[in-house]
């Protein structure tokens, strides 16, 4: 088991590495730079700032030298917001993410599996489809449909949330963009719990436990539901990874101060250190939230066991 | 003597999309206390519905009536609490499926304690006592250990061991056996019937045998009810029954036994394909920082000739190797030793020098569901080796050749536009045939090709596959547990046990006259009833 995490965070390094090539230089292809937009900058000033931040080198050797500080554990400055580095941008913005994060995949989990289980035991029937046809729509429905249905319900009329913004975390900001990251993901689970249990309930095995007079809460829960949980235990991994690290749409309507925010804003803006910081760290966390959810899936199922 | 289950009447019926079906129209049936009945019949004569309909066991959208009196209650219409108090203590079942009927996620333990605390009032620890106590009767050996071990980690006949044990835990009055030895080797089933029966004697309980397996009712049955399509149309004693059976039905089953014998081909007949010292290798495991892969020697040195129009019958319990021996004779799986087909050899030939030869030999698979394609009509099934071996042919002489193989196989002609889901087992396995004998193959492997079917139509495929070789003069590798269908067939026979051979020989010596201790054991679990 040790000697598995160890290899599996082993080849998390080659992965992280070829991510970070593949950005940066398809970052660089990209036409434009940090300062080319602003007018107005007169050409000495501008290579003047192009100096300091080694701009001017070809960009094998940027390259490197990006290398080189990320093996110190230095993401760099921001170059647009000048006093800032992408260190303390990301102290400021992580937070925030992952709380909105955290709080919508337990949401769409708990919620979600309910639902999945419930219409499974009741299949084919009125709730089944009621459920079903709910979980269709929540998963077709875009973000950027519900954010704005959500903020003029509950914000605008009933005014009961703030319509954007993250005043410091209260429950009324952080409520809406909760709901609407966790809607779809909700509706997902759902769906994958419904159809992975009515499999488990119709497996072998819960006939045996039924012929053995088992009761229904031991069959459902104890024989059925156990393995009917790990379809959600593969897609809760990368799922999470994509919640805790920010939506740009969701943050952008809510006004939040997250992560995906500060990457639209930088790629924008051509930050480069910013987007590679992003990327960096998005990069981590998918690597990371696969590793526990293959970790998860091995205490669920008893055959899968990493040696 | 006081019947301990009394069927009286029962209907069993299913709500689906194409309407009310029909499993089970009217079964009348009593157990009495410590006999043994079997219910037998073919697949789909609702004879496990009939006692899934009793028990209260059936999918969600069947619906059974009629009254199923244990003592004075009846089952049917009975609430879920009534009816778990008597399920798993009074009257319990074992299924077909040993390898899927036991919870994959939980030990064997936890699965034997549940019940057996669900039933009596005995503390965790006491509970244990007893599955251990059960686990040491059905035969398990170090039960100790067993208890930690997860279903995964025991074979088969170890798990059907396990799932005698839960079903006798709590000394029930009825067993229940839905196919308990179906899916199992013969020698693990000659195991198990025989552990059955001793338990029987041991405990007392009466036992419900549910079968198509003629000879275990022989074995093992006091009475016996025939089933076909969801009534009984012959009860008695076994043995009146096996003698005297009044139902043509019945008589079509008991004569459904493959019989006859095949001839050598002439010693004069070409070599069609040889082997020697065939060696198959697989590597399991290994990979990236792994531990070193470790070797299975799947295939351990065995040599065959094969001549023109002769059969040879490759037997042995499943993983000794059988399928994996004849796909290397046919280079289909990377193989060491020397592989020669009609005098030349093709040891080393690569995909492309394989390519003409594969029209020669053909292969017809176990699966009769899985092996067409569902998306493609019979037509185009079998005409589509044609369309890469012979590319030059018209469509319409396609057609005609799809028409000759298909009357060769006895399946209607007119029928080809159709799609494999509208025909039988038996009919798609004559399709599978048809598809091979399209190309005018010299050589056959028919892997286990009347394994999935009913004895009746095992029969009819048995006497096509030898009509064809007649008229063809086919050559066979017939790969089968089935040691009757093997007699029916080959000539020759080679004996096969964890990738090596134990012994070859004539079909008379092999059968009549075996040598090694293991064909023996074999011999005795299949034909000595």
């Amino acid at each position: 088991m040790l000697r598995y995490v160890f290899r599996r965070l082993l080849t998390a390094i080659p992965t992280l590495f070829l991510i970070i090539t593949i950005s940066f230089f398809l970052m660089h292809i990209a036409p434009g730079g940090p300062f080319n937009m602003e007018r107005g900058i007169p050409p000495e000033i501008k290579a003047n700032i192009e100096r300091v931040f080694h701009l001017d080198e070809p960009v094998w050797m940027q390259y490197f030298r990006y290398l080189g500080n990320l093996a110190h554990g230095d993401l760099g400055p921001s170059y647009i917001l000048i006093n800032f580095s992408v260190a303390e941008l990301f102290a400021q913005s992580l937070p925030v993410s992952i709380r909105i994060g955290s709080w919508a995949m337990l949401l769409s989990l708990v919620v979600g599996s309910a639902m999945g289980v419930l219409a499974a035991l009741r299949h084919n029937k009125f709730i089944d489809f009621f459920i079903v046809t709910l979980a269709t729509g929540g998963s077709t429905l875009p973000t950027f449909v519900t954010a704005p249905l959500i903020q003029l319900i509950f914000g605008l009329t009933l005014k009961w949330i703030w319509i954007g913004g993250w005043h410091d975390g209260e429950l009324a900001a952080a409520i809406g963009p909760i709901v609407t990251l966790a809607l779809p993901q909700l509706a997902t689970v759902a769906r994958l719990m419904r159809g992975s249990m009515i499999e488990a309930l119709n497996a072998h095995h819960i006939r045996t436990a039924r012929a053995m007079g088992l009761s229904d809460f031991s069959v459902v829960v104890k024989h059925a539901m156990r393995g009917a949980l790990l379809p959600i235990v593969s897609y809760a991994g990368p799922a999470a990874a994509g919640l805790v690290t920010g939506s740009i749409i969701v943050e952008t309507i809510f006004q939040i101060p997250g992560v995906g925010r500060a990457f639209i804003d930088g790629a924008l803006n051509r930050d480069y250190t910013l987007v590679m910081g992003t990327v960096i760290l998005i990069a981590v966390f998918t690597i990371l939230f696969n590793f526990l959810s293959d970790l998860l899936y091995a205490l669920v199922d008893p055959r899968v066991r990493y040696d | 003597m006081k019947p301990v289950l009394e069927l009286k009447n029962i209907k069993v019926n299913f709500d689906t999309l194409d309407g009310n079906v029909a499993a089970v129209k009217n079964a009348n049936i009593v157990v009495k206390a410590g006999e043994t009945i079997a219910i037998v019949g073919e697949s789909g004569s609702g004879k496990s519905q009939l006692m899934m309909g009793a028990m209260g066991l059936l999918a969600a959208n069947g619906k059974a009536e009629g009254e199923a009196l244990f003592g004075d209650q009846n089952l049917i219409g009975m609430s879920k609490d009534q009816l778990n108090a008597i399920r798993g203590e009074k009257i319990t079942m074992i299924f077909q499926e040993p390898m899927t009927s036991l919870d994959p996620l939980y030990t064997i333990g936890n699965q034997l304690i549940e019940p057996i605390r669900r039933h009596t009032n005995l503390d965790r620890s006491a509970a244990r006592e007893c599955a251990l106590e059960m686990l040491t009767l059905v035969k398990i050996k170090e039960p100790e250990r067993r208890l930690r071990s997860y279903p995964h980690e025991m074979s088969g006949g170890q798990r059907q061991r396990v799932m005698i044990a839960m079903a006798l835990a709590n000394n029930p009055q009825l067993l229940i056996a839905d196919e308990p030895t179906t899916a199992l080797d013969v020698t693990v089933q000659a195991e198990i019937l025989e552990l059955m029966a001793s338990l029987q004697k041991k405990m007392g309980m009466a036992m419900v045998f549910i079968t198509h397996d003629l000879g275990i009712v022989k074995r093992i049955a006091n009475r016996v009810y025939v089933m076909r399509k969801g009534e009984v149309v012959e009860e008695g004693d076994t043995t009146t029954v096996f003698a005297k059976p009044k139902h043509e039905y019945t008589k079509a089953l008991l004569d459904a036994e493959p019989s006859g014998r095949k001839s050598p081909p002439s010693p004069k007949a070409p070599i069609i394909l040889s082997g020697s010292n065939v060696r198959v290798t697989f590597n399991i495991g290994g990979g990236f920082m792994g531990s070193p892969a470790i070797q299975l020697k799947a295939v351990d040195g065995i040599s065959l000739v094969l001549k023109q129009g002769q059969t040879i019958g490759i037997v042995g319990e499943s993983g000794s190797g059988k399928s994996t021996l004849a796909r290397a004779l046919l280079r289909l799986l990377p193989a060491q030793g020397a592989i020669n087909f009609e005098g030349r050899s093709i040891t080393d030939f690569d995909k492309t020098q394989m390519r003409p030869l594969r029209k020669q030999a053909q292969i017809v698979f176990q699966d009769p569901f899985g092996s067409l394609s569902p998306r493609m009509t019979v037509g185009q099934i079998i005409t589509e080796g044609l369309i890469v071996h012979e590319p030059a042919m018209t469509k319409a002489a396609r057609d005609l050749r799809a028409i000759q193989a298909l009357e060769e196989v006895q399946i209607d002609p007119t029928q080809r536009n159709r799609y494999p889901h509208e025909f039988s087992g038996g009919q798609r396995q004559r399709i599978a045939i048809a598809r091979a004998i399209i190309l005018k193959p010299k050589l056959i492997v028919l892997d286990e090709p009347t394994s999935a079917l009913d004895r009746q139509v095992q029969k009819q495929i048995v006497d096509l596959l030898r009509d064809l070789q007649k008229a063809n003069d086919l050559s066979y590798l017939f790969i089968s547990h089935d040691l009757a269908v093997v007699r029916a067939m080959a000539d020759f026979v080679i004996v096969m046990k964890d990738g090596a051979m134990v012994e070859q020989g004539s079909v008379e010596d092999i059968m009549d006259h075996p040598r090694e201790q293991y064909t023996r054991n074999l011999m005795a679990a299949a034909f000595n009833g």
